[in-house]
């Protein structure tokens, strides 16, 4: 440093940023939403605690939605076993392991994309870790969050967990067929609810009996069908944006370490261009380490891992 | 205990920061945090001062700013605190979670610079 000016003296300042911590998760769960959108897919995350009833929920809807094509990804710390249930009942699946994570965020969800035919999809259901706290915070780039709570968790539930019902679109009341067994008061559930829920929306189903499910079914199918006429022309526009969403590098640097998560990846996930790659369009095409397998235009690559 | 990942995004996007701006030195982080942002502020500052070690934040002290709960009906103003009704009965308006209730922000960081 030099006395005489100053110069070389460092300068102590304020930087001004105001940003989300969660910034990047946004991002990525805004990638996330424009595929699901644009290929017409409705996505929930379906969260609630452990036993809530979260898988038994999405085995009863297979059997009222059947005439629509579904799919899951389950999250689990330990175990495939809610993914396997889900296939049993006819319901396409994969597991996610999140090892010591106690949540799903958007880049896991974007990670089992990868392997998982969700395209073909109507109904994408995210099953999320059982959890009534961390899942609340990390958007994944669903449609709605749909949180389950079941009758004998405690009619105070949600005020204990205020942020998690703060982030529902739909609570799922489970397990009323028990109700007579129990002494619960549901109108204390709904008091609950409606003190962490400006817009509280609130079905009673039961996964048992079936009591409810016709509600469920018509609630999926109001958000699909507003989220078709918010999207007019869903197929061509998917289409047409594809043909310029080449900018994947930030999601496609696959280093594949999940950081204690094990699931295999066959990585050969499908990105249908409709766009001729003949190289004149000036099209970087940079997909970082490339590491993963394209499907462009009928021709495919494969890069290995 | 999310806490910790939060921590570790923040750390590494202050880096990131700090290294874009050739910053010599960090000395503070403001972050603030609203009583629904599902962050417990202690756990958070557990988890920084675990995590900042070895990093560029790691003589950075941390200031946590704390907003509380509260709920505005978006026709009349009137406010709803946390265990209320959320629904403003006069206006038949559902209440509106008011602003950094539920914030998980970095605001600023000081640092020195060339």
């Amino acid at each position: 440093m030099c006395t005489t000016c100053g110069c070389g003296d460092t300068e102590l300042v304020p930087v001004e940023l105001h940003e989300k911590i969660l910034a990047g998760n946004d991002r990525t769960a805004r990638h996330n939403r424009e595929h699901f959108r644009e290929s017409g897919v409705l996505a929930l995350n379906l969260m609630g605690s452990p036993g809530s009833g979260k898988t038994a929920v999405l085995e009863a809807t297979a059997k009222v939605l059947g005439g629509l094509r579904l799919g899951a990804v389950s999250a689990d710390l330990a175990t495939d076993n809610d993914a396997r249930r889900l296939e049993k009942a006819g319901i396409p699946s994969r597991a996610i392991t999140t090892g010591q994570a106690c949540h799903l965020d958007a880049e896991l969800v974007h990670r089992s994309l990868h392997d998982f035919p969700w395209r073909d999809l109507d109904v994408f259901f995210i099953e999320n870790v059982g959890n009534l706290v961390c899942p609340a915070i990390y958007d994944l780039g669903q449609e709605a969050n749909v949180v389950a709570l079941s009758v004998t968790e405690g009619e105070d539930k949600p005020l204990k967990y205020p942020v998690m019902f703060k982030t529902a679109d739909l609570v799922l009341v489970t397990k009323v067929d028990l109700v007579p067994h129990l002494d619960v008061d549901l109108a204390k559930i709904r008091d609950s609810i409606a003190r962490v829920m400006p817009s509280a929306k609130i079905l009673e189903v039961s996964a048992r009996t079936g009591q409810g499910m016709d509600e469920w079914k018509a609630w999926l199918e109001g958000l699909r069908g507003s989220m078709k006429r918010r999207a007019p022309g869903a197929q061509e526009a998917r289409m047409h944006a594809h043909g310029h969403e080449h900018t994947h590098t930030h999601i496609h640097e696959h280093e594949h370490t999940h950081g204690g998560t094990k699931h295999s990846h066959p990585h050969s996930h499908e990105h249908v261009h409709d766009h001729e790659h003949s190289g004149s369009q000036g099209e970087a095409h940079d997909h970082g380490a490339g590491d993963h397998g394209h499907q462009q235009g009928g021709g495919s690559h494969e890069h290995k891992h | 205990m999310h806490e910790y990942s939060l921590v570790e995004g923040l750390v590494r996007r202050v880096e990131e920061e700090a290294r874009r701006r050739q910053a010599t030195r960090i000395h503070a982080l403001k972050v603030s945090v609203g009583e629904l942002a599902g962050v417990d502020p202690e756990l958070f500052r557990t988890a920084y001062e675990t995590f900042r070690a070895g990093t560029l934040c790691a003589e950075a002290s941390l200031e946590l700013v704390t907003f509380p709960a509260r709920w505005e009906c978006p026709s009349c103003g009137k406010t709803f605190e946390k265990g209320a009704i959320l629904r403003c009965e006069p206006c038949g308006e559902p209440a509106r979670l008011a602003e950094r209730s539920d914030a998980l922000l970095l605001e600023s960081i000081d640092m020195e610079v060339p």
